[in-house]
Parts: C-alpha cells; structure tokens; sequence
C-alpha cells in the first residue's frame, strides 16, 4: 500500500517539479512550445477527420498534416537553436535562427501549396 | 487493169483446203447506217480533205446516195485548195483524190498550174512522202484533165530513188534519215511505183519491176496471222507516233498490191489462202466505230472485190444455234465480201461431225434448196442423226456454170461450228429413304421435277438415301448433262453438294449416311434438298427445290471436325458497331457538407488557442523599434510575409507554380533584404544591451 501510494504520490511529485521547472522557461521559449502545440494539434485533428470520411484526396491530406508536422519540426529546430543553455549554439544569433525558421517555413509552404491541389 | 488483175490472182482459182471455220458476215445495212453516223461533217465540212475523200469514197462504195450538199462542200474546199498557191503536194493529192469521186470541174489554167507544181514536187522530193503524194497527184490529174501530157520525163530515176528506200525485208522506209521501216510504207511505195509506171513516157527496165516482185513476195513472209484463218500485216509498235495500226497497215498494202498489179504484165504468184485471209480479215473486224478503221475496211474489201477474176465468196450463217423444239432450218447465205449478189450456186452439206469425235460423218452429203424470196439456201428438216449437241458442219459451194469458176474464188470446204439444242424429257424420278443393312425401302415418293415440290422424309444415320430420274434426248437417246447436282443445305447454311452419276438413261444417286456422318459434321436437323440439271443444249435446264428431309445423326465426338464459319452478312461485320456510351468513373463519395464544415471549424479552433494562449504568457510589442527607418524596415518585414503568404493563398486558387514563383522571387528579394536589415539590427541592439 504505500509502494502505490508512493508511485502515486511520485507522479504528483514530478509532475509538479516539472510545472515548476517549466514554469522557469524564458517567455521566448515558450512561445515556441505554444506554436509547437497548435501545429500538432492542427495535424491531430486533420487525421481524425481522414479517418472519419476517408482518404480520397489523399494529397490533400498528405499536404495539410505535412505542413504541420513540418512546421513544427521547423519550430523545434527554432527552439534548440534559440535556447541560451544549448552550449552547441552559443554563437549563433537568435535572429540568425529566426530567419532560417521564417525562410524554411516560406518554403516548406510552397512546397505544400503546389502539393494541396 | 482487170486483165492484169487477173494474173495476179489467178493462182487463187488452185483450191486450198481452208482448215478453221470461217463464220464471217458480208457488208450489211448496219455498216450503211454507221457509215451514215461516222462521217457526219463538222458544221457541212469535215476538218480536212483527207476525211472528205474517205467518205466521199466510202459513201461511194456503199452504194450509199451522195448528199448534194456534201458535193458542194467538197467541191468548194477543193476548188480552194487547187486554186491556191500555197498548198502542198499533199493537200493537191487529196483534194485530186476527193475529186475523183465528186467530179467537179477543175479548169484549164488551174489545172496546168497543178501540173507544174506536182512535177517540181517530183524533181524536189527526198522521202517516200513526198514521192507519194506529187506522183499520186499526177496519175489523178492525169485522169481528170484534159491534158493528155501528163508525163514522168525521168521515170526510170524517180523509180530507182523511190526503190532506195526499200529494206532486205520487203518493207519500205519513210526517208533516208529515218532508219525505221514499215509495212504501212511498203504499201506506200508499191502505190508510188504503180503511179510511176503508168506515167513513165517509156518502157521501164523489167528488171526494176521484177526486183519489186520480190519485194512484195518477203513482203508476205512477214504476214501474221490469227486462228481463224485471218491474215494481216502489222508493223512493230516502236514509235507511238508512227505507228499506224493493224487495219491501216494491211489496207495499205492491199491497195499497193492491187495498184501495182493493175499496172504489170507480169503475175505476181501470190498463193491464194493469203488473200482470202486478207479478206477474213477484214470481215472479221466487223462493224468499225472509227472513221479511219471503218474507211480502211471498205477500200480494202472493194479492192478484193473490184477484180473481174477472183472475187471471194462467203458463207454466212443468220444463226449457228438451232433448237428441236422449234424445229428450226439450218440457213445459209453466199454472198460476196461486199454484199453484192453472186451467179447461181448450190451449197452442199458434205458432212455433219459430233465436236470432238474424228467418227464418220452423221449424214450423208446432200443439196440445200435455195429459197428464191430470202436468197438463203434452207436445209429444210434436221436429219434424224442430229440431236442435241455440238457439230461441225461442212459446207461446200457448187458453182452451176463452168465460166463463173474463173471469176470466183469459192474457197474449199467450210467447217462451221453449230449447236442444236432441245427439251430433255425428265421422267421417272423419284425419291426413297432406304434401310441400309436390307436395302428395303422406308419411304418412297415421286417427284415432279418439272414442278413445285414438297417432299418431306425423314431419315437416321443407319440409312441411306436414293434419288433418280431418267434423261431422254427428243430423239430419244441418253443424254448427259454438263451439271446433274444434289445439293442438302443444313439449316444453320452448311451446304454439301454431290454429283449424280448415271448409267445410260437412268441417273441416280444414293447417299449412304453412315459414310457421310464425319462429312456433315455430325450436325443433326432439317436439311433442304435442291437438284441442279443443266446444259448448254438444254432447253429446259431446272435447279428445283425438291423438299426437305430431318437427318438424325448421333452426336459428335470430342475430336469432330467443326463445320466451316458461314459467312456472315456482310452488312453485321462491316457496318457500323453498337455505339459505345462512356462509362464516366463515379466520382468519390464526398462526405456530408456539414460534416466538413464542422471540421474547419475545428481545425481553427488550435489557432485561436494559440493566440489566447499567447494573451496569456504576456507577449508584448515592447521591443518593436522606434526609430524611424528601423521601423519601416520591421513594418516592412512583416508585410512581406504576409504579402507571401498571400501569394500562396492565390497560388492554390487561382495561380500555377511558374507564375508564382516569379512572383515569389521578386517578393523573396525584398523579404531577404528588409529581414536582414531589421535582424541584424536586433541582433546589433541586443549585443549593445548585452555588452552593457
């Protein structure tokens, strides 16, 4: 009984330990998770909805969860690069990460555009 | 000129054996009627004298009446070309030529001026042509006018220069140029050369006209001929334009023949079958539809026919097809090649053969009687050794009166091929089904081969069938027919014929099933019975329909030969096809509009809580810059993205890719210019605030 109560009271404990370490992310940082957020859920949503009235314009789909997987792997990489405790990115400029974000996200939607149909 | 003449052919009073049938019509009204059509003059004259001779000459011949009208034309346009100076040698010989015939007056001076002009002619002339029309015109004025001195004054020369142009072979060529030669101008030059003699003011040299003899006699070396017995001169076809045709070139020679042995002494010992072939020839040609062929044709049959001596006799036959039925006559007629009438004569049957038999002959040789009011000599009754059939018939022509031998060519035994046909008596014919093994009859029934008939048997194939019928000749022989067939015809069109044999009289045919089994194609049903006898003497050939019969046969094994594809209408295989529609792909099932609708309104839904969630951390503009040109780059920034983003909103609406991306690069250049300016200028202004 207390090796449950234990484990449930360590799931608490964590999962309090990480709200409040989350809690100490700059604001930037969790701007980027918000985006990241939403473009999943976009994608969520969009598979629900395939899976309810089928595939058939199967490109149609492939583009809209493509485009939020992909802008959300672009955000990802935004993040790693942005973050001032990732030592591997110390020289880069933030605004230099931002504008390889904005290009490949430009481009990422091009390509996704032409594909929609 | 007849006595002459007569030298010439006399040698055709030594009787030759004429071996192919000679079935050849004399001149008849029907050439009168088309002479009548074929020389209608263009608008009253005809285009040239050449033509105005021909049927002037061939009206004259005839016998057909000279239109008055026609006489004047010809009189004007000769009057006109003898009065002009400008004709040639050759328009003054037709215009001569045409004269003869019209008979009108040429006067004295003209007359004198044609004298002179032909004469220079003569002195001037360098090929046959030209010797052949100014020595023609000669002999013609020389008959026309009163001028008695009409004369050659180096005869001899104008002999020899006109020979030059002879060749080893008889035949003559047209100039010294012109290496060709032909047969059309040996006629020419024989035609020239009899002009010559008859204007000579002396005695030619023998010996010139003996060369010439032999010349006409290679001449007839090189005679062709056809199977019946026909005979005529032809040139090689080298030259289209030369060439002169068959009729034309035999013609030709026939009038230089005759003209030249109108003017020698001497015979000319030509054999006798090689001028009645001339004849056949031409009588063979029939009735011509060209003027020129047509003109050829009658010149040439009056040369034969013109001479005192020897005129060819023909036989001709109204019709070579007699039936029983309407016991027809056996008729013939004799008559000259032109028609005319001939002395008192019998025809005499001498025998009557079976085609294809050497056996003795069928009848014995006797008269026909000549039948005053159709001058057709009638053998009256068949004999009764005649039935239906092909015979060759052999006629010979009894001359009553000694003397008319030696004016008439009558030929030797003629062989005519002739057809008597009849009506065969079909009778006794029945039809039976037989068991096979005894031979008994199942079913028997008559037919009526010469009616309707509706016989309808029934048979398996353990049984055999039996038709047969007998065949009578009206003189009351066996006969055999070209086609005696039997034909079942199976209800799904395969058709199966067998021929019906005979012994004697009786026909019959037995089909034994059993054998026959594999050759139906094991197809079992109602088959259609049709029976063909035919002939070409028989007056009632029949192809009936006689019934129908149900065949039973047993069913076919794995290995049985199909039967062969009928031919299909043609009209199913080659007309048009069922019209195709087209089966369009049935479009996706869409899902309900609403459905979709809702979605979208679920899909914006994480948008919205983004941006609330973005309300919620505190996000603020605080770090927008101030200045002014940091600022419009920054602003500038922003509507660039948009302005892409746009872009790609009409793209998937309304834009293809190449447009767009046209767009997209000026749109870009300006993107990376005013990102890079406002970016690096955050960048400065946060190392600034970093360093401080």
């Amino acid at each position: 009984m207390g090796r449950t109560l234990s484990t449930k009271e360590d799931a608490g404990a964590l999962f309090h330990s990480l709200r409040s370490a989350y809690a100490a992310t700059p604001v930037n940082l969790k701007i980027i998770d918000l985006y990241v957020g939403f473009a999943i859920f976009t994608a969520l949503i969009q598979v629900v909805y395939m899976a309810m009235v089928g595939s058939f314009p199967f490109n149609s789909f492939l583009s809209g969860v493509l485009s939020c997987v992909g802008t959300a792997v672009l955000a990802v990489c935004l993040r790693i690069q942005v973050n001032k405790e990732n030592k591997e990115f110390k020289d880069l400029p933030p605004e230099r990460a931002f504008a390889d974000f904005v290009l490949c996200n430009l481009v990422l939607h091009l390509v996704i555009m032409n594909f929609l149909g | 000129m007849a006595r002459r003449l007569a030298g010439f052919l006399v040698l055709l009073l030594v009787v030759s054996i004429c071996e192919a049938a000679f079935l050849f019509q004399p001149i008849s009204d029907s050439h009168r009627s088309t002479a009548l059509e074929l020389f209608t003059p263009d608008h009253g004259s005809f285009k040239s004298l050449e033509e105005t001779y021909e049927a002037l000459r061939t009206f004259q011949i005839l016998g057909i009446e000279k239109k008055p009208d026609l006489t004047a034309t010809a009189c004007r346009s000769i009057s006109e070309t003898v009065g002009s100076s400008s004709s040639t040698a050759k328009d003054l010989f037709y215009a001569l030529k045409a004269n003869s015939i019209a008979e009108c007056k040429i006067d004295k001076k003209a007359s004198k001026g044609i004298i002179s002009r032909l004469k220079a002619a003569v002195s001037g002339a360098s090929s046959l042509l030209d010797f052949y029309y100014s020595v023609g015109g000669l002999v013609l004025i020389k008959d026309q006018s009163s001028e008695a001195d009409v004369h050659l004054a180096d005869a001899e020369g104008v002999f020899r220069s006109v020979k030059a142009f002879s060749q080893s072979d008889g035949r003559w060529r047209y100039s010294s140029n012109n290496p060709e030669s032909s047969a059309f101008a040996a006629g020419i030059a024989l035609e020239t050369h009899a002009g010559i003699v008859s204007l000579a003011s002396s005695e030619i040299d023998q010996s010139l006209i003996s060369t010439l003899k032999n010349d006409i006699i290679k001449l007839f070396d090189s005679i062709e001929k056809y199977d019946d017995g026909a005979l005529y001169f032809d040139d090689k076809l080298v030259d289209g334009h030369e060439y002169q045709g068959p009729v034309s070139t035999t013609s030709s020679v026939l009038r230089g023949l005759t003209a030249f042995a109108a003017v020698t002494a001497e015979n000319l010992n030509l054999p006798g079958d090689k001028i009645l072939g001339l004849a056949k020839f031409f009588l063979g040609i029939g009735v011509p539809g060209d003027a020129k062929d047509f003109f050829n044709q009658i010149d040439s049959l009056a040369c034969l026919e013109s001479n005192r001596v020897s005129i060819p006799l023909i036989l001709s036959f109204p019709s070579t097809v007699l039936s029983l039925t309407r016991k027809d006559s056996l008729k013939v007629g004799v008559s000259t090649v032109l028609g005319s009438e001939v002395p008192s004569l019998t025809v005499k049957l001498v025998g009557a053969f079976s085609s294809g038999s050497k056996d003795a002959s069928l009848v014995e040789s006797q008269e026909l009687n000549f039948d005053k009011t159709s001058g057709l000599h009638i053998l009256n009754d068949l004999p009764k050794s005649i039935d239906v059939g092909s015979y060759t018939f052999v006629f010979e022509i009894v001359l009553h009166e000694p003397k008319h031998e030696e004016v008439y060519f009558k030929g030797s035994q003629t062989k005519v091929p002739i057809s008597v046909t009849g009506l065969i008596k079909i009778e006794n014919s029945e039809i039976a089904v037989l068991d096979s093994d005894l031979g008994s009859i199942e079913s028997q029934k008559k037919l009526d081969l010469a009616g309707k008939n509706a016989i309808s048997l029934s048979a398996n194939h353990l049984q055999k069938l039996r038709l047969s019928f007998q065949l009578t000749t009206p003189r009351g022989r066996s006969f055999k027919p070209h086609q005696a067939f039997l034909k079942l015809r199976h209800e799904s069109k395969v058709e199966h014929i067998f021929v019906v044999g005979n012994s004697g009289k009786q026909f019959e045919i037995v089909l034994n099933f059993l054998g026959l089994v594999e050759k139906f194609f094991y197809l079992s049903g109602k088959y259609d019975m049709e029976l063909t006898v035919g002939d070409a003497a028989m007056e009632n050939s029949l192809l009936v329909a006689i019934g129908h019969i149900e065949l039973d046969l047993p069913e076919a094994p794995e290995k049985a030969p199909r039967p062969p594809p009928q031919p299909v209408d043609p009209y199913s295989r080659y007309g048009p096809k069922a019209e195709i529609t087209h089966i369009f792909r049935a479009p996706e099932k869409r899902p309900p509009q609403e459905l979709s609708l809702a979605f979208l309104g679920l899909t914006i839904l994480p948008l919205l809580g983004f941006l609330i969630g973005l309300l919620r951390l505190g996000v603020n503009l605080k770090n927008f810059p101030t200045k002014p040109l940091p600022a419009t780059f920054a602003v500038l920034f922003h509507v660039g993205i948009g302005a892409v983003l746009l872009l790609y909103v009409f793209f998937w609406v309304k834009l293809d890719l190449f447009q767009t991306l046209k767009i997209l690069g000026f749109l870009g250049g300006i993107l990376v210019f005013v990102g890079h300016r406002i970016l690096s200028h955050l960048a400065a202004a946060s190392a600034k605030l970093k360093s401080a």
